[in-house]
């Protein structure tokens, strides 16, 4: 297989209320992506737009997103699985430029999803779930993660105060994260007197909308160099599963198999194991989901998480840093933005460019993305 | 011609239903006679809860309706604080997947304190008659 490089990463501030439109907020991602990467639209031979439909007014935002860059008349189209819509981009660019079809690929996520009410959004996440059979009971994304949060503490015998502790580390890093749209610290005490939104899920464990843009540029082995990239960050492996959306036909709640097998495959395609990984973004939608994704991906053996976070191994001085930017926690979760941004924390923890948050001297990166709960599930491995 | 007449049987299931057709709208008729029922392959057997019209693996289309009786293992459930548009009036509630062996069936919580809601406990499934007119089915203590 060819190799695959991301030359370049962008990503607005994650805020409340983006003052502008869904063209202007993607452009913020945009102008970074290219001047991080020294490049102009004519270095783009594509754009994958990736957002979650329901919250926009414009109909097939591909089209206005990629005029507005002045990125016509090369080739865009639009991705969609919801959460995880800018690790399927990735996915799809990947397969593009080591295909030969294209030299580089832009994958543009995006997600204002201040267009609409809160209450609003959560009736449109939940109809991300399986409207026909599930939502006339009055589901929302809250209450499936939460069903898997109360089979998980049940079955391992955790509390909690397991889950407070991993929003107490998102906080510790949003603090610095200067693209977070939380920036307070939160202390455990907090967490656990926190009004509850559907048990055993309290305010805290559930992570912040925000509106928001990712960019990440892909290219050619040949292409990066030819840019003249100095620190071109290698795509080593790709995993992507998909499982049931009704609770009625799953497995188990205690992880998500979806995971697994995404993480099996980019594992097996990197030639990697969990040991290997130095620095992780994982899906923290919720507590939990941070939670079912160290054992997911084999950070930890099944019930082993909560030991992981008791004993800080994945605080950046830990063995497996995990979230060291905010995570979706603090840091914020503009569905369509979320796997770019994912992305582009890896890559300049990889780059030796992370700030405060670097650290220290990562070989190899790994992003968890999920769409949904757990529908679909995309492990993407990246290397210096 | 008049228009042939479309079966939305379907728009009475649940608080708010966002589906009004579907092949599979003898569901509501079974729930009016008060039974919970999933649908089984003539072909292959293969059992479907929710129901299903088509079997997947038969690629057929020949199913018959079983009623789901009996008792099954709670395995997991939560409480909701917070509802979406138009499930507001009917907070606090909690939903739920009851494990039977061969299915699983996902619903909500009817008549029980939530405090006595306990993993691996036996539930029975009932249908069920909303304040608006409209039929879900609901988990009981066994």
């Amino acid at each position: 297989m060819p190799k695959v490089a991301v030359i370049g990463v962008g990503q607005s501030a994650f805020v409340r209320g983006y003052p502008g439109s869904i063209r202007e907020l993607a452009f913020e991602a945009y102008s970074e992506v290219m001047k991080d990467a020294g490049c102009g639209p004519a270095d783009v031979e594509a754009t994958v737009v990736c957002s979650s439909p329901e919250y926009d007014k414009q109909r097939s935002p591909a089209g206005v997103i990629a005029e507005y860059c002045g990125l016509n008349p090369q080739p865009t189209f639009y991705v969609e699985t919801l959460c995880s819509s800018s690790s399927t981009g990735l996915k799809l660019a990947y397969s593009l430029v080591a295909s030969g079809l294209h030299d580089s690929v832009l994958v543009l996520g995006f997600q204002k999803m201040s267009e609409i009410t809160s209450a609003e959004s959560q009736e449109r996440m939940g109809r991300g779930a399986d409207i026909q059979w599930e939502s006339p009971f009055g589901t929302m994304m809250p209450a499936y993660y939460a069903m898997h949060a109360k089979n998980y503490l049940h079955t391992f015998g955790a509390s909690h105060e397991d889950l407070a502790r991993i929003r107490v580390k998102a906080a510790t890093y949003g603090q610095i994260n200067e693209k977070a749209v939380y920036r307070k610290g939160v202390e455990l005490e907090q967490c656990l007197a926190a009004d509850p939104v559907s048990s055993p899920l309290k305010v805290f464990d559930c992570c912040a909308n925000a509106d928001g843009s990712s960019a990440v540029l892909v290219a050619s082995e040949e292409k990066a160099k030819a840019l003249g990239i100095a620190k071109p960050v290698w795509i080593l492996g790709v995993g992507a599963a998909s499982q049931p959306v009704n609770m009625s036909l799953r497995e188990r709640f205690n992880g998500l198999v979806v995971a697994e097998a995404a993480a099996k495959q980019a594992y097996e395609m990197a030639g990697v194991g969990p040991k290997d990984i130095d620095v992780a973004e994982v899906h923290d939608c919720f507590t939990i989901a941070e939670m079912m994704a160290y054992e997911n991906l084999g950070f930890a053996e099944p019930g082993g998480g909560p030991e992981l976070i008791r004993a800080k191994e994945t605080y950046k001085e830990g063995s497996i840093p995990v979230n060291v930017d905010g995570g979706l926690l603090s840091k914020g979760h503009p569905i369509g933005a979320t796997g770019g941004s994912q992305v582009r924390t890896i890559v300049l923890q990889l780059r030796d460019e992370a700030g405060d948050m670097q650290v220290k001297d990562p070989q190899i990166g790994l992003v968890h993305n999920i769409g949904g709960v757990g529908l679909y599930g995309n492990v993407t491995i990246f290397g210096r | 011609m008049p228009k042939p007449e479309m079966d939305t049987r379907f728009a009475k299931f649940g608080t708010v239903s966002f589906t009004a057709v579907t092949k599979v709208n003898d569901f509501i008729g079974y729930l009016e006679e008060g039974k919970v029922t999933g649908t089984k392959c003539k072909k292959c057997g293969e059992v479907f809860f929710p129901p299903r019209a088509d079997c997947y693996k038969c690629l057929d289309s020949e199913v018959e309706w079983f009623t789901v009786e009996g008792t099954g293992k709670l395995e997991t459930y939560s409480q909701l604080m917070y509802a979406p548009i138009g499930f507001g009036e009917d907070l606090p509630y909690a939903i739920a997947v009851l494990d039977y062996g061969d299915y699983k069936v996902f619903g909500r919580i009817g008549d029980v304190p939530f405090e006595e809601l306990e993993i691996g406990m036996e539930m029975v499934t009932r249908a069920n008659e909303l304040p608006n007119g409209n039929l879900n089915y609901v988990f009981e203590k066994a």
